[in-house]
């Protein structure tokens, strides 16, 4: 299929779209409305559902009731969005329910800004919500890769029955760049949901998605299950790109928006002498510890770049657990760090060019 | 042997996990025989609330799904919109839908969901133990109310029926109460037309029950069904406050 040249945003909602859903509840906010408003202008035409929530609570609920009901359904927001969602998506978790939402994250906190921010890291990898649970959370680095990443999204939310989130930002939202679309499933449940509150039609017992458990016992056995499933996700779904790490005394480590900005910053450090290299998470949970882990013996130190005051970096270093040196560079606020002084940290690091 | 009463086949047979006297098991039988008379249990699906009756999933044969606090009416909308032929209602007490749940009832009722809910109003927060309720009365004392509701400070209850009857989308709000037979015949005639308007698209169904809490009123069966009577009643009148009317059965 020929490439076109498409916003983030619109992407995205277009690869939703081809991969089954047809369930789509959203709430405006800046910086992703583009998303909302393309599902607007086109679920009406194929035969599905778009409709604007009174809030971001109302939307993630309203998924709530579609994905129970064995569709494919998703809501999108940015970063104060997302907090409203939090307790829908925890009861989405707690209900074993797939669902895809997107953050198109803005500065925080509070209402912060509406330029592009990574600082919702710790909340999209380790509390988006109350309880014991986990979401998959994908950061797509290119408007290529949000198509990509959706259908994947789709297929291991029902897989996995977990709640799954594309962790985005402003920039990767609203910058146009070409892209092939890919067909995918275009059924609306391609996977057989026997679980589904869909009405039992005199023909099984009912169903009941709830995640109420009183008894303690009861409660903690699920939770525990769950976390097996999770381990399994761990071994199986982690996932990062590699560039030039195999030779490199610094390793960079930045995903998203400010992976692009790093992965020039190299080639410049490169052109230096100065043995660069980047690894680029994909999966931020579950974290690609096993692409960290092969660069641990040679690399010299890691240099990890957000746009915010730190949070991957815990993960980083949690990989190298002490083995070698891990600095953070970031910018926070709605501020995209420039190659330059991602170049003049590898320098400082390694005593590159005087 | 004719059998002349008999448990409705939309409820399941497992213990309640009410409260002696409580009114919430007659409006679940009322609900379970709508079902069963209109033959919908395949194709029903409940929303269970966060409160007394969050356990309901429990009760319903129909396929249940459970909502977070106050957002049954989202949930719904989703179920809904998913599959519009199936017939979707809440079940939701007076905290979950006047109170944290506002915003998703209004706007169920300004959408024209076509949904039906079944709100029991009770005046006060059954399940955490007897607090103040969006719906208290006047002077009304609570846990979270010692001195009494005072209207200067808590505000004043709020009346949903004559609130959504504004709305373009409610197609059905109607007031009753399980205090006697006769009303609660009444309350049966309501649910039954709020879910038959369901089935003809009408749009957003609300049928508010009134309903006791002889635990935390601290009163007994009897006693709290004559509160009812004395004061509920007189400020929350019972009535058909919106009906498009039409052609139901």
């Amino acid at each position: 299929m020929a490439k076109v040249l498409m916003k983030g945003n619109e992407a995205l909602a277009e690869a939703a779209i081809m991969a089954g859903c047809r369930h789509f509840f959203g709430y405006p906010i800046t910086p992703q409305t583009e998303l909302a408003a393309y599902m607007a202008k086109k679920m009406p035409k194929i035969g599905g559902v778009y409709l604007q929530a009174e809030s971001e609570i109302a939307a993630i609920n309203m998924v709530l009731g579609a994905s129970a009901a064995g569709k494919r359904a998703m809501t999108s927001s940015s970063s104060p969005g997302i907090s409203l969602k939090s307790e829908g998506i925890s009861y989405i978790a707690g209900s074993d329910l797939p669902a895809v939402i997107v953050n198109v994250q803005r500065g925080g906190p509070g209402l912060g800004g509406i330029q592009p921010s990574q600082a919702d890291y710790w909340q999209a990898t380790r509390a988006t919500g109350h309880g014991d649970f986990h979401l998959l959370v994908y950061a797509p680095s290119t408007v290529q890769e949000m198509t990509d990443l959706v259908a994947l999204a789709f297929d291991n939310a029902d897989k996995y029955r977990m709640p799954v989130m594309i962790l985005s930002d402003g920039m990767l939202g609203q910058m146009m760049e070409p892209v092939e679309l890919k067909t995918a499933g275009s059924t609306d449940c391609p996977i057989e949901k026997p679980w589904a509150a869909c009405g039992h039609r005199n023909s099984r017992p009912h169903n009941v998605i709830n995640s109420l458990y009183l008894t303690p016992q009861a409660l903690e056995e699920l939770v525990k299950k769950r976390y097996e499933k999770y381990e399994v996700i761990k071994k199986e779904e982690q996932m990062a790109d590699e560039y030039l790490t195999d030779d490199a005394d610094i390793v960079l480590v930045a995903y998203g928006a400010s992976s692009r900005i790093c992965r020039t910053a190299v080639n410049t450090a490169r052109k230096e002498g100065i043995k660069a290299g980047l690894i680029r998470p994909i999966t931020l949970w579950p974290y690609p510890a096993k692409y960290i882990e092969k660069h641990i013996a040679h690399a010299k130190s890691f240099l990890c770049v957000e746009m915010s005051m730190g949070q991957m970096v815990d993960d980083v270093r949690l990989c190298v657990n002490g083995r070698k040196p891990v600095a953070f560079y970031g910018r926070t606020g709605g501020i995209i760090p420039a190659p330059d002084e991602v170049l003049n940290e590898i320098r400082k690091l390694t005593g590159g060019t005087k | 042997m004719a059998v002349v009463f008999q448990k409705p086949q939309a409820l399941l047979d497992v213990p309640f996990t009410y409260c002696p006297g409580c009114t919430h098991g007659i409006i679940h039988r009322l609900v379970a025989e709508t079902i069963d008379e209109l033959g919908i249990e395949g194709h029903t699906v409940g929303v269970a609330p966060v409160g007394c009756s969050v356990m309901n999933y429990n009760f319903f044969a129909c396929d249940m799904v459970q909502a977070p606090h106050g957002r049954a009416p989202a949930v719904a909308t989703g179920l809904k919109r998913a599959i519009p032929e199936n017939i979707v209602f809440t079940y939701q007490g007076d905290g979950d839908l006047a109170a944290i749940g506002t915003a998703e009832t209004v706007h169920a009722a300004v959408r024209g969901e076509n949904i039906t809910v079944i709100f029991v109003n009770n005046a006060i927060y059954g399940m955490t133990g007897g607090q103040m309720a969006p719906t208290s009365l006047p002077h009304q004392v609570t846990q979270t109310t010692p001195y009494g509701r005072d209207t200067s400070y808590a505000g004043h209850p709020i009346r949903v029926c004559e609130m959504l009857a504004t709305l373009e989308g409610t197609a059905l709000a109607q007031r009753v109460s399980a205090d006697n037979v006769k009303n609660v015949q009444n309350a049966k005639k309501a649910i039954k037309k709020a879910f038959t308007y369901q089935i003809e698209k009408r749009g957003f169904s609300i049928v508010e029950v009134l309903s006791t809490c002889p635990t935390n009123w601290g009163l007994d069966a009897q006693e709290s069904l004559q509160w009812l009577r004395d004061n509920m009643i007189p400020y929350y009148p019972l009535g058909l406050y919106k009906d498009v009317g039409g052609t139901t059965k």
